[in-house]
C-alpha cells in the first residue's frame, strides 16, 4: 500500500503574468508506508512547493496527491484532517513555538485535533520523549531554551499529533556536529519505531545517506531521480551537474575505483569504507 | 498581500525618475493644493490634463496605475454616491426622498475626478522616485525643523528600516501561518472572535521575531560605526539641476492658469 | 606582529537585579582565554554551538568589554571606551543572519552605510562601494533590493559593507550556518579571496570543519576555554579529542584516523579529499 501517491503534480505561481513561474512540472511518484525517503535539491529546486503540496498548505494547479489512497482535495473543506495525517515541520521551527510552556506549545497540534485532555498528555509526553527532551522543561516558557532544545520542542509539535506521514524540512539547519547527529538519529529512530514514512528534506547529502533508503532529487521544479539512495548517489556526474554534490567519503570511493581498486560502489559512511577497505588489504594479505 | 501596486518603485529612466526627489516632492504638494483648488470645469480640465501628462511622461506602464486605481475606486464610488445625494437647490430628479441636484452631480464630479487625480499624480512620486530616494529627500526637506528640536535624521532612519523590514516581515508572516496551518490551526472559518483568536499563534512569533532582528540589527549597525545622523556624510547628494527648474516653472504656470480660470470664470463648485 | 592579543580574557553576564545572589551561580562565559592573531592570518575558531566563540567575536570589536584580562587590537586597549569606534573601523564584524544586518533597501546603499556613518567624503564613499562591491562580486547588482537577493548574495553585501570601512580585520561569526551548500560556497570562496588578494586579517567563526581545513591556524574552543590550537593538520589529528568536545572532524580525516587505528600503514591524516586519495592508492595497489 502506497503512503503518498503523486500524479502528474504541477504547481504554477501567478499564472498568465509576467511573473509566471513553475515551480513544480509534473510530479509523479509513489511512496510506500515505512519508507525513509531524502529529498535533495538546490534552493529553488522545488523541494518546499511540493511537500507543501503534499499536506495541502499549497493547492497544485493541477495533479492530484493521494494520502492513504485518497484524494486529498476531494472535499477541501475537509483539508484540514490531511494536515494532521502529514505532519509537516518547516525550516527553523523554533520560529513557531508562540505558548506560554513548551507543553501547551507541543499539544497546540493535538488540541487542534479535538483530542482529549488525556489522549493530548500522553501524546505530548510520548514526542518529547522521541525528540530527546527533559520533561523539566515542558513547564518552562519555549523562549527560555537553548536554540537546540527550541528545535526539538518545535518539531515535538508535529511528532504530537502522531501524523502518518512526517516530512522535515531541513531539521539540522545551523546545529553544530553533535547536535544534528543527535537530532538524525533521533527521527531515524522514530522512524523506525512507528514505521512511518519520513521524508527528509536536506542540503547536507551526508545527512541523507546515513538515514534515508530512498532519495528523490528536484531540479528546476521536475523530478529527476527517484531510487534507492546507494543508487541515486552513484551517480556522482549527474548530480554534480544539478549543482548537488555526493558525500566526500563516497566520491574518495568513487575516485579510488577509477583509478583500478577493487571497492563496492554503494559505499555511503565512513564506517562502511573503513571496513571494505580493512577487508580489501585483508584479502591481499597487505593487512 | 504582495499584489499591491500603490507606492511600489518601478525603475526606469524617464525623465520623472531623474528629477531630485526633493523637487517631486514640492511638487506633489503644489499639485495636491491645486487639486481643491479647481472650481469650474476649465480649471478642472487643465489639472487632469496636465496629470495624464505626467502620468505619460513617467513611462510606468498603465496597467500598474489602473492596479493603483483599482483598490480605490469603492472608495472613490462611495464618496460620489453621498456628493450626489446631498447637494442643494433645484431637484434634476426625484424619486421618493431621493433628491439628485445639479450641484449634487457637480460635486460627484469634482470629487471623483479630485480623487482620482491625487491617486495618479501620488502613485508618479512613488513609482518613479525609490523609496530610499524618497526617504532621504523627505530628510532634507525637513532639516529646517530640526531648530525645533525634531530628530529629522532618526524619522528618516526609522522610515529606511522600516522600508527595508517590511518584505521581510510579510514573507515571515507567510512562513509562520503556513506553519501553524502545519498544526492544524484553522484560520478560515469560525467567529469574528475565533478568527482573531486563531492570530494569536501567528502574531506572538512574529512579534518575537521582529524583536529579535530588531537587537541584531541595532548590534550590526554598531558594529558599522552609527552614532547618529552627527557627523554622517551621504554617499549621493541632491543636486537640483536645469530639469528641476524647469519642472518647477511649469508647475508655477499651471497654478497661474488655474488660478486665472477660478477668478475670470464662473464657480462651479465652493 | 600580533594584531590582535587576547590575554587571559574571562567574561561573565551580571544580572544586574539581584547581583548578589546569582553572582555564585554566573557561570563565565569565557574563562582564561587567551589566543593571538597576526597581520593577514587566516584563523578559524572552531567549537560547538554555545562554546563562548560567539563571545569572543564580539569582543574583538569592543561590542563587548572583558570582564578580566586585557584584549589589544592593533596595540589598543578595548576597554578605552573613547576608541570603540577606531576599534571598530579596524575590526569589522558579520553577524549570521544575513537579513537581520542590513540597514537599506538598495545593496549600494547599504554598503555605502558604514562609511557614512565615519563622515567620509562623498566622492570616497563612491569609489570605496563600488570597490567593495567588486571585491564580493557582486557589482551587478548594486542596485538591487537585498530581499530580492540569496542567502550568500545577501552575506556577501553584508562583507561589502564592512569591506568599504576598510578594515585590517573581518571577524565573521558563523557566516554561512543559514546558507545553502552554494551560497557557503560563494562565501567562503569570497572570504579566501579577501585575505590572499587584499591581505586582510580573517577571524572565522565556524562549527564546519571544512571550512577551517584551509585556515593559516585553527583555534578550538570549548565551555569558554582554548582547548587546542594549531595548524588545521595538527589540531584536526587530534581526532578523539574533538569528538569528545562535540566536534566533528571532515569524512577523509575520519577515514584515516580510522584506517590508521586499525593498522592500515597511514602516517598523517589527510585533511583533503585528493590528498587522502593519493595516500589511499599508495597503500592499495
Amino acid at each position: 500500500m502506497s503512503a503518498i501517491k503523486v500524479e502528474n503534480l504541477c504547481c504554477t505561481y501567478s499564472p498568465k503574468t509576467p511573473f509566471e513561474r513553475h515551480a513544480v512540472k509534473n510530479v509523479s511518484f509513489e511512496i510506500k508506508k515505512g519508507d525513509f525517503v531524502g529529498l535533495i535539491g538546490h534552493t529553488g529546486s522545488g523541494k518546499s512547493t511540493l511537500v507543501q503540496m503534499l499536506n495541502g498548505l499549497i493547492k497544485p494547479t493541477s495533479g492530484d496527491v493521494y494520502i492513504d489512497d485518497v484524494n486529498l482535495w476531494e472535499n477541501p473543506k475537509e483539508i484540514r484532517e490531511f494536515r494532521f495525517k502529514v505532519g509537516l515541520v518547516f525550516q527553523y521551527p523554533e520560529y513557531q513555538l508562540f505558548e506560554e510552556t513548551v507543553y501547551k506549545d507541543i499539544a497546540f497540534g493535538p488540541s487542534n485535533m479535538g483530542l482529549s485532555e488525556e489522549e493530548i498528555r500522553e501524546r505530548v509526553f510520548r514526542a518529547a520523549k522521541f525528540v530527546g527532551l527533559d520533561y523539566k522543561l515542558l513547564n518552562k516558557s519555549p523562549f527560555d531554551l537553548s536554540g537546540g532544545e527550541k528545535r526539538r520542542a518545535a518539531i515535538a509539535g508535529v511528532i504530537a499529533m502522531d501524523p502518518q506521514v512526517l516530512i522535515l524540512d531541513e531539521p539540522t539547519a545551523g546545529l553544530d556536529p553533535v547536535g544534528r547527529n543527535v537530532l538524525l538519529s533521533q527521527i531515524s529512530q522514530y522512524q523506525k519505531s512507528r514505521n512511518n514514512t519520513v521524508i527528509l528534506v536536506s542540503h547536507s547529502m551526508e545527512d541523507v545517506a546515513r538515514v534515508t533508503n530512498k532519495v528523490m532529487v528536484m531540479n528546476k521544479g521536475e523530478l529527476k531521480m527517484f531510487d534507492d539512495t546507494k543508487k541515486v548517489f552513484s551517480n556522482a556526474r549527474e548530480l554534480t551537474q544539478m549543482g548537488l554534490r555526493v558525500p566526500q567519503i563516497t566520491k574518495v570511493v568513487e575516485s579510488l575505483r577509477s583509478r583500478g581498486v577493487n571497492l563496492p560502489d554503494d559505499i555511503l559512511t565512513v564506517d562502511r569504507a573503513v571496513y571494505e577497505i580493512t577487508e580489501l588489504l585483508k584479502k591481499e594479505g597487505k593487512l | 498581500m504582495r499584489d499591491i501596486a500603490f507606492g511600489q518603485y518601478y525603475p526606469s529612466n524617464s525623465i520623472l525618475h531623474r528629477l531630485d526627489p526633493r523637487s517631486k516632492i514640492l511638487l506633489l504638494v503644489a499639485f495636491i493644493v491645486l487639486v481643491f483648488c479647481t472650481v469650474n470645469y476649465v480649471s478642472l480640465a487643465l489639472v487632469v490634463f496636465s496629470v495624464f501628462a505626467v502620468v505619460l511622461l513617467s513611462k510606468v506602464p498603465l496597467r500598474l496605475y489602473f492596479k493603483s486605481l483599482k483598490m480605490i475606486v469603492v472608495i472613490v464610488l462611495i464618496t460620489s454616491a453621498l456628493n450626489l445625494f446631498y447637494g442643494t437647490g433645484e431637484p434634476v430628479f426625484e424619486w421618493g426622498i431621493i433628491k439628485i441636484t445639479l450641484a449634487g452631480i457637480n460635486n460627484a464630479i469634482f470629487i471623483a475626478v479630485r480623487i482620482l487625480s491625487l491617486i495618479l499624480i501620488s502613485s508618479t512620486l512613488t513609482f518613479t522616485t525609490s523609496p530610499n530616494d524618497l526617504t532621504d529627500a523627505l530628510e532634507r526637506l525637513m532639516k529646517p525643523l530640526s531648530i525645533f528640536k525634531v530628530k529629522v535624521h532618526e524619522i528618516a532612519m526609522m522610515m529606511t528600516i522600516a522600508l527595508r523590514f517590511v518584505p521581510l516581515l510579510l514573507e515571515e508572516t507567510d512562513k509562520i501561518m503556513a506553519a501553524q496551518k502545519a498544526r492544524g490551526a484553522d484560520m478560515e472559518s469560525g467567529s469574528l472572535v475565533q478568527r482573531i483568536k486563531a492570530l494569536i499563534p501567528v502574531l506572538i512569533p512574529l512579534f518575537v521575531s521582529a524583536f529579535r532582528r530588531a537587537y541584531e540589527l541595532a548590534v550590526a549597525m554598531e558594529c558599522r560605526c552609527y552614532q547618529g545622523g552627527e557627523g554622517r556624510t551621504r554617499m549621493k547628494i541632491l543636486k537640483m539641476k536645469a530639469k528641476d527648474y524647469v519642472s518647477i516653472f511649469v508647475v508655477i504656470i499651471l497654478i497661474v492658469g488655474v488660478v486665472l480660470c477660478n477668478v475670470y470664470l464662473p464657480q462651479t463648485v465652493r | 606582529m600580533d594584531f590582535i592579543t587576547a590575554q587571559n580574557l574571562v567574561f561573565r553576564y551580571i544580572d544586574e537585579d539581584d547581583q548578589q545572589e546569582n553572582i555564585a551561580n554566573t557561570r563565565n562565559v569565557l574563562d582564561d582565554v587567551s589566543f593571538t592573531v597576526e597581520k593577514g592570518e587566516f584563523v578559524a575558531l572552531l567549537g560547538h554551538n554555545g562554546c563562548g566563540k560567539s563571545t569572543v567575536a564580539k569582543h574583538l570589536n569592543a561590542m563587548l568589554l572583558p570582564s578580566g584580562g586585557k584584549l589589544y587590537v592593533d596595540s589598543i586597549d578595548t576597554t578605552d571606551e573613547s576608541e570603540d569606534f577606531a576599534i571598530r573601523r579596524k575590526v569589522g564584524l558579520v553577524l549570521q543572519n544575513p537579513d537581520n544586518q542590513l540597514v537599506a533597501s538598495v545593496v549600494e546603499e547599504d554598503v555605502a552605510f558604514g562609511p557614512e556613518n565615519l563622515g567620509v567624503e562623498p566622492k570616497e564613499i563612491r569609489r570605496r562601494v563600488d570597490s567593495a562591491l567588486r571585491a564580493v562580486d557582486m557589482y551587478d547588482y548594486r542596485n538591487q533590493p537585498p530581499h530580492k537577493l540569496s542567502g550568500g548574495q545577501k552575506q556577501r553585501v553584508a562583507i561589502a559593507g564592512i569591506i568599504a570601512m576598510e578594515p585590517d580585520c573581518i571577524v565573521l561569526d558563523e557566516p554561512t550556518a543559514m546558507l545553502d551548500p552554494k551560497g557557503r560556497e560563494e562565501v567562503m570562496s569570497t572570504i579566501k579571496r579577501l585575505n590572499k588578494e587584499r591581505g586582510i586579517t580573517i577571524v572565522l567563526i565556524t562549527h564546519y570543519m571544512d571550512e577551517a581545513v584551509d585556515a593559516d591556524r585553527v583555534i578550538v574552543m570549548d565551555e569558554g576555554k582554548v582547548l587546542t590550537s594549531g595548524t588545521p593538520q595538527e589540531v584536526f589529528s587530534q581526532v578523539e579529542l574533538l569528538k569528545r568536545h562535540r566536534l566533528d572532524v571532515p569524512q577523509v580525516t575520519e577515514l584515516c584516523y580510522k584506517l590508521k587505528a586499525r593498522g592500515v600503514n597511514i602516517d598523517t591524516l589527510s585533511l583533503h579529499s585528493d590528498e587522502c586519495i593519493k595516500k589511499l592508492l599508495e597503500v592499495l595497489l
